[in-house]
């Protein structure tokens, strides 16, 4: 009673390493928990049951840099905690990926003045950026699918 | 709040403080007590121990640019056994930004002082630890002072992006 009779004939699927790698990477992406404003109530909900973020594989919401591979940038980033986004990112492990939530996260926002970083792209390299002041939960569930498909794209040899 | 009650205390203040309150104004039942800054200790410590003002709200600047004296500094004081409050204010000319520490009367001073000499510069004579609170501690300058800029990048639309673009910083891996 082997898994070939319950299935049937299976045959063999070739695939390249790099798409498989990329699928498996794709799929199992583990969140920071990094909510700075408002729009970190939108980043709970879209984790919470209406929303539902554990159907892409992100049920995991780590507290820890060390554990994730993701930072959404949930808000608004002020000078003062830029120099602390920066070090939570490089103690992420590779490979890694930002999502820029938000209009303050991604360019400032309302929000034009000394206080506040003028888009985290000028700290973290950002991968997705997702509109909204604050974007609804679709929007970030959106976003995140546009990276899970950059990500089934990327190479190899990008993280080494 | 009862109107006699405000006007009552502007008067009882002024009799006991006599010069060193140079204007007590009324404006819908708020009180404020016009002093210098020679004389406000000791406008703040009658007012704490005589008139039972425990509390201290708030200390705030207000930068009145192009006006003169520029700086009005502000003292938010609440009594919470009678239940008023008051406002006690002092002025300070442009190049005079500097003011005896409140700490001595009232604590909770400390902090509000170190805001005011982060985002003003006012510097306060004897207060115990003047660092800054809000901007990182390298920041230069003082940011709500009216010489500031209220915005700090151009506002991007179609015709000028691509120059904002490759003028802004971009982070590296
Ligand atoms: S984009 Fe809007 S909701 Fe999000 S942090 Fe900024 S102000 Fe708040």
């Amino acid at each position: 009673m082997g898994l070939e009779q319950k299935l049937g004939n299976m045959g063999v699927v070739t695939t390249s390493l790099e798409q498989a790698v990329g699928w498996a990477r794709s799929n199992a992406i583990w969140p920071m928990l990094f909510g700075l404003a408002c729009c970190a109530i939108e980043m709970m909900s879209t984790q919470a049951s209406n929303y539902d973020m554990s159907r892409f594989g992100m049920e995991l919401m780590r507290a820890s840099p060390r554990q994730s591979d993701l930072m959404i940038v949930a808000g608004r980033v002020s000078r003062k905690m830029a120099p602390v986004l920066r070090n939570l990112y490089d103690q992420m492990p590779d490979p890694k990926w930002v999502i820029a939530m938000g209009d303050c996260a991604s360019c400032g926002g309302v929000f034009n003045n000394y206080a506040v970083v003028q888009g985290v792209d000028e700290i973290v390299p950002v991968d997705v950026y997702v509109a909204g002041c604050p974007p609804r939960p679709e929007a970030l569930i959106d976003g995140i699918l546009k990276l899970q498909d950059k990500i089934k794209k990327e190479p190899l040899t990008k993280w080494q | 709040m009862d109107q006699s009650v405000t006007t009552n205390l502007g008067s009882t203040v002024l009799a006991a403080l006599g010069d060193a309150v140079n204007d007590v104004r009324i404006f819908r039942d708020e009180v404020t007590l016009i002093t210098t800054k020679e004389r406000v200790l000791e406008v703040l410590q009658h007012l704490r121990d005589v008139q039972h003002f425990e509390m201290l709200t708030d200390e705030t600047c207000v930068d009145y640019y192009p006006r003169e004296p520029r700086f009005g500094i502000l003292y938010q004081l609440y009594s919470l056994s009678r239940n008023i409050r008051v406002r006690v204010k002092v002025m300070l000319g442009e190049y005079e930004r500097t003011i005896p520490t409140a700490c001595g009367v009232y604590t909770a001073a400390n902090w509000l002082e170190r805001e005011i000499y982060d985002l003003f510069g006012i510097t306060f004579d004897g207060h115990p630890d003047l660092r800054r609170i809000m901007m990182p501690p390298g920041w230069e300058g003082h940011p709500l002072l009216k010489e500031n800029p209220v915005k700090v990048e151009e506002v991007a639309f179609s015709f000028n992006r691509n120059r904002i673009d490759a003028e802004k910083p971009y982070a590296r891996e």
